[in-house]
């Protein structure tokens, strides 16, 4: 058992409450994941030319200034740093698939929680309400979050097996439920270049999509052709540079409950997550159909989300 | 005597003030016999296990969207949600009679004996998983793997089912007005007979549900699991 939750905000006027909006969703689901928590953030959309990394260092003297330093000398950009708790924040003027490179070579006891323009992802071992607080959630500002709770099933309680798992650029993967195939398509996707960091079934999940789409497909694309190749459970809920994504597993045992009002939409592992949002007495709520992808996004025309009609079939 | 006298008064549990448990304590102290007394419960947001286990003819109203396991186990009780319902509502009814005003989510109606349940949106996988005497009538449509080795009782579909309707079922009846995606294992559409169609159109009126009888087709057993084939051992 784990929970899920996502909240993205069509009003833009909301922004500066996301954090305020979302803590609650996230600390309802405690129950179902008082084991470790994490979220991904959407906020401060980076110029075209800059990333934004979230690295995670369990060790306390290691000195951010001086990796700090080393990455302007090796990217010869300005770094700007943030520490929170066990995490930094940077951002940097760099490419993505360079900087992957470079903290994939250097033996750094850093590791990458996030990259991107858009999303900062945090997480930690310990009660969601915690978690929370060591990474100030109630004061984020921004446009959209996820949250996962997580009660470990398939391997070790550790900060890098806590959900979101980053997914490349600006897309991060939270789970419940529990893939039974996981470590042959572990083996599969290493051949296709990804490098894995936990024994974790839902990182490889998040590594199928990063290969997929690294290989040209859409994200729905990736995740209709997820429920050819990933055999378990699995409600998903994938966040994106400009939503998020909803995938349920065709047997469908895991839960979600989805609501939508003019100004948010929200998804949960469970309704009473989102009890508390406002407007939400008359806001339109369904459960997700089993195999059917959801895409909300900001469309051309405004802050408007849509759902996609799920006829895209993987390539 | 007037009429507002004979009426119990309505007691009303606000759940931002109470407990779930102080709720289903106080509606399990009901003796079985006692009169008919009338509960409403507020500020439900998603809560789980509300009005489970209730022995005692009383009539409880649920105001907002309620969480897994709303009035499991009722017997007697006649129990209406003014919202959607989370994951197994009414599972392993015995008795009585429980109402949804919107969508329910899977399994609702699990594993039930008796008594009513009337689900006025859909309902979504595995609705009467088990079943075993439980009436279950939704107005709208209900999801896959419903009446999934439903023993007895009768299924009532207004819109249509999902894939695999009735998998290895019993004896249970499903009827249903809308398309049915496909039928599980040994399910197998049967004739709607007078005798049918009468005792379905009882069950719709009962449920307040007002469609025509004749409208729906009727699903059962064909019963050819029900005994292990020697022929068959090769695919075992």
């Amino acid at each position: 058992m784990c929970g899920i939750v996502g909240l993205y905000l069509k009003n833009p006027a909301l922004n500066d409450q996301l954090g305020a909006l979302f803590e609650p969703m996230l600390l309802e689901m405690t129950q179902r994941g008082p084991d470790s928590s994490g979220f991904a953030i959407y906020r401060d959309l980076q110029p075209e030319a800059r990333l934004k990394l979230v690295l995670q260092c369990a060790d306390n003297d290691f000195s951010w200034p001086e990796l700090a330093a080393e990455l302007t000398r090796t990217f010869a950009t300005d770094v700007d740093f943030k520490v929170v708790h066990t995490h930094c924040l940077i951002s940097m003027a760099a490419e993505e698939a360079a900087v992957r490179r470079y903290f994939a070579r250097a033996s750094l006891p850093c590791a990458v929680v996030s990259i991107g323009r858009h999303i900062e992802i945090y997480k930690e071992v310990g009660l969601p309400q915690q978690v929370a607080g060591l990474f100030n959630l109630r004061e984020a500002r921004g446009s959209h979050a996820i949250g996962h709770t997580r009660m470990a099933t398939e391997s070790a309680v550790t900060t890098a097996g806590s959900h979101p798992f980053s997914t490349g650029s600006d897309l991060c993967l939270v789970h419940n439920g529990s893939l039974s195939n996981h470590n042959r398509l572990r083996r599969k996707l290493e051949k296709a270049g990804a490098v894995f960091r936990t024994d974790n079934d839902s990182e490889v999940a998040a590594q199928y999509l990063d290969v997929q789409m690294r290989q040209g497909a859409s994200l729905e694309q990736a995740l209709y052709a997820a429920l050819d190749d990933l055999d378990g459970f699995f409600t998903f809920t994938v966040g994106t540079s400009d939503g998020f994504a909803v995938l349920r597993d065709p047997i469908a045992c895991k839960p979600a409950v989805m609501a939508e009002t003019a100004d948010w939409v929200a998804m949960a592992s469970e309704y009473r997550a989102l009890a508390g949002l406002p407007g939400v007495e008359t806001a339109r709520v369904w459960e997700p159909e089993p195999a059917t992808v959801y895409v909300w996004e900001q469309s051309g025309r405004g802050r408007t989300a849509s759902k996609r009609a799920p006829e895209v079939v993987a390539a | 005597m007037s009429a507002s006298e004979t009426l119990p008064t309505t007691r009303v549990v606000d759940l931002r003030s109470s407990t779930v448990r102080e709720l289903n304590q106080a509606l399990h102290d009901l003796p079985p016999d006692a009169a008919l007394s009338r509960w409403e419960v507020r500020s439900a947001a998603g809560e789980h296990a509300l009005a489970v286990g209730i022995n005692a003819p009383c009539t409880v109203e649920i105001k907002g969207h309620v969480g897994y396991y709303c009035a499991g186990m009722n017997k007697h009780a006649e129990i209406t949600i003014h919202g959607n319902a989370g994951t197994g509502l009414a599972e392993n009814m015995m008795s009585g009679r429980v109402v949804l005003r919107g969508n329910a989510s899977q399994s609702a109606g699990a594993t039930g004996r008796g008594g009513l349940l009337v689900i006025e949106g859909d309902a979504a996988a595995r609705c009467g998983i088990s079943m075993k005497g439980i009436d279950i009538v939704v107005r709208g449509s209900v999801g896959h793997l419903s009446a999934f080795m439903a023993q007895r009782g009768r299924l009532v579909v207004g819109g249509d089912a999902g894939s695999a309707l009735g998998d290895s079922l019993y004896e249970a009846q499903i009827f249903v007005r809308g398309q049915v995606t496909d039928l599980g294992a040994d399910c197998i559409e049967k004739e709607m007979r007078a005798e049918h169609l009468e005792a379905l159109g009882a069950l719709l009126e009962a449920a307040g549900v007002n469609l025509p009888a004749r409208a729906f087709r009727r699903y059962g057993s064909a019963r050819t699991l029900y005994h292990f084939n020697v022929d068959h051992a090769d695919t075992y």
